[in-house]
């Protein structure tokens, strides 16, 4: 079978499973509630008990799950091809670390109880800050290293301030609620965090697709890239901006889910024929099944203790990652 | 009408003048050999023309200003082939040598005949088409270099610039590429490689181009660039000079004593 072929079949399968995933998602939940009844309810204009749970409760999550995966998948595979290294995940350059601090100052300083789009709309603020940041750092002709290293400043000051909120927090269940948020988890969302995050997320991917060529090139170095015709800055400024306004909205909304962006391209790489390009579409609904499908582990295993989303990603995430590291260690030696 | 034309080059690369007023042209038909000792300016040259290095001066390409020109543009009149043979994911030879045709393709375009036909005449040319399938990154050096080397042939440009190309390559491979460039002027096409080993350049190349801290020394045909005063003056070696099989040869033998002056 041809390379182009087995994509194809590659994006069925991922696309098919997604679909699967999605409607598993819909159907999960602690209201009992017949396959059959709960599709009908969604598509109906009753407003009795099961078409309120579908239409408030279980779409707006399953849709985020959906997003939120599409969102890590496709940003981690473009930022692993545009720095050309393996271990680069969405929250390198420092925005979801920032979108963090956000939610947690929203919390801290009692915004949240005012209105509750605050917590997400404070979160999108930060990484729009951050994003300035690290683009003004890494400048121009900044490159790759200086991105990565403005991204590490950025993560790790909006870490301490994250830990000076927690630390002079008076009030415990103010700091309990910052601890549970910075969880990650898609629990108790609404159609509003999906029609306020869906723009940015939407902004975001339509800027990290248009890379994929460019990604292609980049293979072969950041000189040779040029010299075939890539606008290295205009590359920069999508891979920045992109990963900024789609993982600024999903951290915004779902708090941090780590180790997607960074397993689910690595995972798929042989898959594609390791091929960038390829990689963008493929990780993108691998991303989406991982985290619909962690949704739904999280409300099978323990319905009634509530595991947040973002342990359960990297309680399996995190193992996998050492034997990333054990296999690469082994092929660099 | 020449293909490149750089006048009053300048480049600093932090505190060092790295070019420093380099002037000249490339006809249609050339292969020059970029020659001169380590840190004589001879890859910033090559990045400069390509616009990697912020540089002073003027570039021309077919007669137009190079700093009004897209990438693209660029792209279309210039192959480059790297110094670092970096090829970051396994993908196979095949691949690899189909990201020549980048600048050609229209955005969101597959692989057309024409951009096959590239892909394949370059797969042939560089003897890499028997091991199209494997991925890039298992290859030796040797078999790397010819496959970027069938990438930047892929790219079909008017000129092609390659740093050091014949590094790595066994004396077999050399030679044939160096037939190869030579080829590729005899078909009206124009290459500008950098090259340290002196036999190579005096034999095969139809313009030498002696680069030395950054300002161009000699240009002109090999016989006349390449002269037993030069040769030690430069690089401070002395050299047997002759001819053989119809061609120069050159071959360093010593270092040479400093100010005196060694029989060879």
């Amino acid at each position: 079978m041809s390379g182009a072929a087995r994509y194809r079949l590659l994006l069925c399968g991922l696309g098919g499973l997604t679909v699967v995933l999605f409607l598993l998602s819909l159907s999960v939940g602690p209201a009992a509630i017949a396959f059959s009844d709960s599709v009908r309810a969604l598509f109906s204009d009753q407003s009795d008990a099961i078409a309120l749970i579908m239409k408030e409760v279980r779409l707006p999550r399953a849709l985020l799950g959906l997003m939120i995966g599409a969102t890590l998948g496709l940003s981690g595979a473009a930022l692993q091809g545009y720095l050309r290294n393996p271990l680069a995940e969405p929250g390198l350059i420092g925005i979801s670390a920032a979108a963090s601090l956000g939610a947690v100052l929203a919390i801290y300083s009692g915004l949240t109880a005012m209105f509750a789009l605050a917590l997400p709309l404070a979160a999108l603020a930060a990484a729009v800050v951050a994003v300035i940041v690290v683009q003004a750092l890494a400048g121009l002709h900044g490159g790759t290293l200086s991105i990565i290293l403005a991204g590490v400043a950025v993560s790790s000051f909006a870490g301490a301030m994250t830990s000076l909120a927690l630390n002079l927090s008076s009030n415990p269940f103010a700091a309990m609620e910052i601890m549970f948020w910075m969880l990650g988890s898609l629990a108790d969302r609404s159609m509003l965090h999906v029609w306020l995050a869906g723009p940015f997320m939407i902004t975001g991917w339509a800027m990290l697709a248009l890379l994929g060529r460019s990604l292609d090139a980049l293979t072969l170095g950041n000189d040779t890239a040029a010299s075939m015709g890539v606008d290295l800055r205009r590359v920069q400024m999508l891979a920045v901006f992109g990963t900024a306004a789609s993982v600024g909205a999903a951290t915004a909304v779902a708090g941090a889910i780590g180790f997607v962006g960074l397993v689910v391209p690595h995972v798929l790489r042989p898959l594609v024929g390791a091929r960038p390009s390829r990689l963008l579409p493929a990780s993108a609904l691998g991303g989406a099944c991982v985290v619909l499908a962690a949704d739904i582990a999280v409300r099978i295993i323990a319905p009634e203790r509530d595991v947040k989303l973002g342990v359960l990603t990297a309680l399996v995430g995190a193992p996998f990652f050492l034997w990333l590291v054990y296999r690469t260690r082994r092929r660099l030696a | 009408m020449s293909l490149l034309a750089v006048r009053d080059l300048k480049v600093r690369l932090g505190a060092v003048q790295a070019l420093d007023g380099v002037s000249f042209t490339v006809r249609p038909g050339e292969f020059v050999g970029l020659i001169g000792p380590n840190g004589a300016g001879k890859s910033t040259l090559l990045r400069a023309v390509l616009g990697l290095v912020p540089a002073q001066g003027e570039i021309t390409m077919d007669g137009r200003a190079a700093a009004g020109m897209s990438a693209r543009e660029r792209a279309a009149r210039i192959a480059y082939l790297a110094q670092e043979r970096e090829i970051a994911w396994d993908v196979p030879v095949e691949t690899v040598v189909a990201l020549g045709r980048t600048p050609h393709r229209p955005a969101f375009a597959g692989l057309r005949d024409a951009d096959r036909d590239a892909i394949e005449q370059a797969m042939r040319r560089m003897e890499v088409d028997g091991f199209r399938q494997r991925p890039a990154t298992e290859l030796s050096g040797g078999e790397k270099a010819r496959v970027l080397i069938a990438r930047a042939l892929a790219q079909d440009t008017p000129l092609l610039l390659a740093d050091e190309p014949a590094a790595g390559l066994d004396p077999g491979h050399q030679i044939a590429l160096m037939r190869l460039f030579a080829e590729l002027a005899a078909e009206g096409r124009s290459v500008v490689a950098s090259l340290h080993d002196l036999g190579l350049a005096a034999r095969w190349c139809s313009r030498l181009v002696l680069l030395a801290r950054g300002r161009i020394v000699a240009d002109g045909a090999p016989e006349a660039v390449l002269t037993p005063q030069r040769v030690r003056e430069i690089y401070g070696v002395t050299a047997f000079f002759g001819t053989a099989a119809g061609g120069n040869v050159v071959q360093p033998l010593d270092l040479a004593e400093p100010g005196g002056d060694r029989p060879s």
